[in-house]
């Protein structure tokens, strides 16, 4: 693969969005524009700011690996991704905004006045932000490993040196027109290799998508290991090349049989063109057809990991610490309602691309099943499908694209994880403490790339929506919705579901996803926070915060009504 | 499954802390004599119902010190009353609580400490006797504690009224807290909304001169001062949002520049993102006022104005800047510190202290400047603070 192109495009990315980020406050306006130049933003560009900040590298590339590898089930992931804001803007969007807090943990001081509540939300939303922050940096690394060949460590650290330097010289932050400008780009990125490619797939005669056969290899294919791996072969190939299989070093044809065989890292083995494709132990036994039926797709219990992750990213979005700050943005009420519809368009339309990569990387990339790296599917099916000039650059736009979904996730997530550290952790104000924050904000996520299995990026950002969904989630819908939460109640909803979820996340990020309760814990998690948080609160009636009909008062009472002037202290 | 019993092993550990910590809290009083444990004893539980009598005699906080107050007494039932009802019962023989305020009369009318006794029906009330105790602030009788007990003794008189008299020590605490926050509460009322005579004159004599020429600018900036009185005039609020701010801010720069015309030149540079942060009212405009009077002062040739509101993380950062005359560094001192200073800068110690009373000391005005050389104001604001709302 011609990595020139792919190169231009990611760096033109990275330095683009340091200009950007330096530069673009500099326009300044004048007095005739005067209140121009106040007023809020529109509910489009705002809207589009929440797109650009949300689509991380689990919506660009991880989406498309799982359903490439795993199949329809995983559509769950882009309709929980969307649904989630359609249960915060029910739930949580209103009130969240009226109670004035622009951060998870300045919502729970709001509610429950309690220092100790506080600092439990804070290390939430701290644990949460870096098992987000986690998979950008992976995905950064496995896109330049897949252009250049690069080692992994080397995109992850240029992601996070490229926002850390924009944050902390008082750049980027979350400047709204910056995020907005990066949803468009990442729609051009993956839709315009979209349409070229479906209409490359018609030209080659539309090939059934859902055959009864296994994948096979579009035409003589170059298999390269990074990694000791065991593959599952299911019908009997001839490969050339060399390698070490089995423990043998072989060179010219190499006959494997049905069966397992493990293949040692630096192999190079030659998949002869119509050859049934061997897969990943981790994956499972599907000809295509199978692949594409619902509850197929290998896990030990696939209905429990579908409403597992039904409720994780439903009521996750909400915990997400970069996510609510952006509501703030919206003059009032009602254009934070129409910026949420516009949200689910605009996500919607964008979700709409990721399947059909998954789905033509079964015929076109197969050998990505071999080597498990299915994250990479997005990245190189378009020179795969789309011959010579035009594939590479297809391929670079696709490459561009995709790191600047790491890069504007990742500045959104470091602003808010800055802000928490300074103001909770450090206990720094000012511009001093965010900048000195942004250093350990950014080092402990780099630093525990190096610890992580092979988990699939939208897997691992699963389970920050699941830590979300069973601690935050719990505090902020019970919080504003039912006036018999007592601070002890919340603490220990909060950690009755937040710490067995952040500990399955944590071994299963180390260990590798094996187990399907640890890998989607929600399921368990989220009902124990809740239940948890209610019961402990039942039990504790005194410690329910004094004057919560104020809070509640100021929650839920329209802006408008001027209740608000008479609950102050 | 292993991970999931090293998950179990980690919260049991966390536990085991937890509770072997709280543990080693509790055993500190086996430390103490008998006489420190009785001083220390009655010490707390005195000062337990501290806290709550602050808040005056409201019915929610005066249940929760007579709880306090009862166990210091050791009385079966004891009562406090403010001057028309009994706010607070605690004990048994809640029946009697009907009577107390007929009893309570007598104290109200001597302001001495009287003992009762009670008919009861009831087989089993403890309650025979009743001393009643005046709650005095001021000299001037607010309410009265009501011991009830099976028997008096002089001694139940006696503790009855030094409870009494500590309770009513605390009490004009909580009048005194009540009274200062009235205090800071009218110096803010009185010093936030100061339009200066000055300027309504000026801003009517420049409307006045379009209203010939150009009857429907005369009419926009007419409307502009009206809003802008509004907003100056408004009910009571201490806080508002920073587009509010802005939006007067606008409508008093249409004003001057009816007067300056092209002379007054303002660059703006606002952050959409900090549009709806919290500040206290009327924090910004008196500064914009400060720098156009400044920046215009003694000048032939154009002066400029910028003002930016910049995202900073967890905060807003506001700057107004003029290039006009500047200020004396000294006197502007001075001013902060409160010393009224006719010629520097009105109302800048004002919100010097507004900011400092909202958001903490470290969260004052930064002014750089010196004479001839321009003015630069700098306004950090949290966005978000406990207790502050819009």
């Amino acid at each position: 693969m011609n990595s020139t192109y792919g190169i231009v495009a990611v760096l033109a990315v990275a330095i683009g969005t340091a200009l950007v980020g330096t530069y673009g406050l500099r326009i300044s306006r004048t007095t005739s524009d005067f209140f121009v130049a106040s007023r809020t933003v529109s509910p489009w560009w705002n809207a589009s700011a929440i797109g650009g900040e949300y689509l991380s590298a689990a919506s660009f590339v991880g989406i498309a690996g799982l359903i490439f590898a795993h199949g329809p089930d995983m559509l769950w992931f882009p309709v929980g991704y969307t649904a989630g804001y359609l249960v915060l803007l029910a739930l949580v969007a209103a009130p969240l905004r009226r109670s004035g807090a622009y951060t998870l943990p300045d919502f729970a001081e709001a509610r429950f006045g309690s220092p100790a509540v506080r600092a439990v939300a804070s290390v939430l939303a701290l644990g949460i932000g870096w098992l987000y922050l986690l998979p950008q940096l992976q995905g950064a690394g496995l896109t330049l490993h897949t252009l250049t060949g690069a080692p992994d460590w080397v995109g992850a650290l240029l992601v996070a040196a490229v926002v850390t330097a924009n944050v902390t010289s008082g750049g980027m932050r979350s400047v709204t027109f910056v995020q907005a400008f990066q949803y468009w780009l990442k729609v051009t990125a993956i839709t315009v290799p979209v349409v070229f490619l479906v209409m490359a797939w018609h030209a080659h005669g539309a090939r059934d998508l859902t055959a009864p056969e296994l994948p096979v290899f579009p035409r003589e294919t170059v298999v390269t290991f990074d990694a000791d791996t065991v593959v599952h072969v299911d019908e009997p190939v001839v490969f050339g090349g060399t390698g070490v299989v089995d423990g043998r070093a072989v060179t010219g044809s190499t006959a494997l049989a049905v069966g397992d065989h493990t293949i040692a890292a630096g192999s190079r083995l030659l998949a002869p063109a119509g050859a049934a494709v061997p897969r990943v132990s981790s994956i499972p036994h599907n000809t295509n057809e199978t692949w594409a039926m619902p509850l197929r797709g290998g896990e030990s219990f696939p209905l429990y990991a579908v409403y597992s992750l039904i409720i994780a990213t439903f009521l996750g979005t909400m915990g997400l610490p970069h996510v609510i700050v952006r509501f703030y943005t919206n003059p009032n009420g009602r254009a934070a309602r129409r910026t949420t519809l516009i949200v689910l368009a605009l996500l919607g339309f964008f979700y709409l691309m990721p399947p059909i990569y998954g789905a033509l990387g079964r015929l076109y990339a197969p050998e990505l099943l071999m080597t498990g790296d299915t994250d990479a599917v997005v990245l190189v099916l378009p020179s795969r499908v789309v011959d010579g000039l035009g594939g590479h650059l297809l391929g670079a736009l696709v490459a561009g694209g995709a790191f600047a979904a790491f890069l504007s996730t990742s500045s959104g997530l470091m602003v808010s994880l800055a802000g928490v550290l300074s103001r909770d952790v450090l206990r720094l104000r000012g511009i001093r403490g965010f900048r000195v924050a942004s250093v350990p904000a950014v080092l402990v996520p780099l630093g525990m790339t190096w610890l992580v299995g092979k988990v699939p990026v939208a897997d691992m950002v699963g389970l920050a929506f699941a830590v979300a969904a069973s601690s935050l989630c719990p505090l902020l819908v019970l919080g504003i919705w039912s006036t018999r939460i007592s601070t002890v109640g919340a603490v220990a909803g909060m950690l009755a579901g937040g710490v067995p979820a952040l500990v399955a996340g944590l071994v299963t990020i180390s260990a590798g996803g094996g187990n399907v309760f640890l890998a989607r814990p929600a399921a368990w998690t989220a009902p124990l926070g809740f239940v948890v948080m209610y019961a402990v609160s039942l039990l504790t009636p005194r410690r329910v915060p004094a004057g919560v009909n104020h809070v509640m008062v100021r929650l839920h009472a329209p802006e408008n009504l001027g209740l608000r002037s008479q609950d102050r202290r | 499954m292993s991970g999931m019993w090293t998950a179990g092993a980690v919260l049991l550990a966390g536990l085991a802390v937890v509770i072997t910590l709280w543990r080693t809290s509790r055993a500190r009083d086996d430390f103490l004599t008998q006489e420190q444990r009785i001083t220390f004893e009655t010490l707390h539980t005195a000062w337990s119902a501290a806290p709550p009598l602050r808040a005056g005699l409201v019915p929610d906080a005066a249940k929760k010190s007579a709880r306090h107050l009862r166990t210091l007494l050791g009385t079966p039932a004891l009562a406090l009353t403010d001057e028309t009802e009994v706010v607070a019962w605690e004990g048994v023989g809640e029946h009697h609580a009907a009577d107390a305020m007929r009893l309570a009369a007598d104290v109200f009318a001597t302001g001495r400490t009287r003992a009762f006794d009670i008919a009861c029906d009831a087989p089993d009330c403890p309650v025979h006797r009743a001393v009643l105790a005046p709650l005095t602030v001021e000299g001037r009788v607010v309410g009265v504690l009501a011991a009830y007990a099976r028997e008096s003794s002089a001694g139940l008189v006696r503790a009855t009224n030094e409870v009494a008299r500590w309770a009513s020590g605390q009490l004009e605490l909580a009048e005194l807290d009540r009274s200062r926050t009235r205090l800071v509460e009218a110096e803010v009322r009185a010093l936030r909304a100061q339009i200066s005579p000055h300027f309504i004159y000026n801003s009517l004599s420049a409307i006045a001169s379009y209203v010939r020429t150009n009857p429907e600018r005369a009419r926009t900036l007419l409307l502009d001062f009206a809003d802008f009185t509004r907003y100056s005039f408004r009910r009571a609020g201490d806080f508002t949002t920073l587009a509010e701010e802005l939006r007067s801010i606008d409508q008093y720069l249409a004003l001057e520049r009816a007067r300056f015309g092209e002379r007054l030149q303002v660059t703006l540079q606002i952050a959409p993102e900090v549009l709806p942060v919290t500040v206290p009212f009327l924090c910004l405009q008196p500064l914009v006022e400060n720098a156009v009077r400044h920046g215009m002062e003694g000048k032939v040739g154009p002066g400029h104005i910028s003002i930016l509101a910049a995202d900073a993380g967890e905060e807003a950062h506001i700057t107004i800047e003029d290039d006009g005359i500047g200020m004396d560094p000294e006197a502007l001192r001075r001013t902060l510190a409160g010393q009224v200073d006719e010629t520097a800068g009105i109302g800048l110690g004002n919100i010097d202290e507004r900011l400092r009373r909202c958001y903490g000391d470290d969260y004052g005005l930064v002014v750089e400047t010196a004479q001839g050389l321009g003015t630069k104001i700098s306004v950090r604001v949290p966005k978000y603070q406990a207790g502050v709302h819009a």
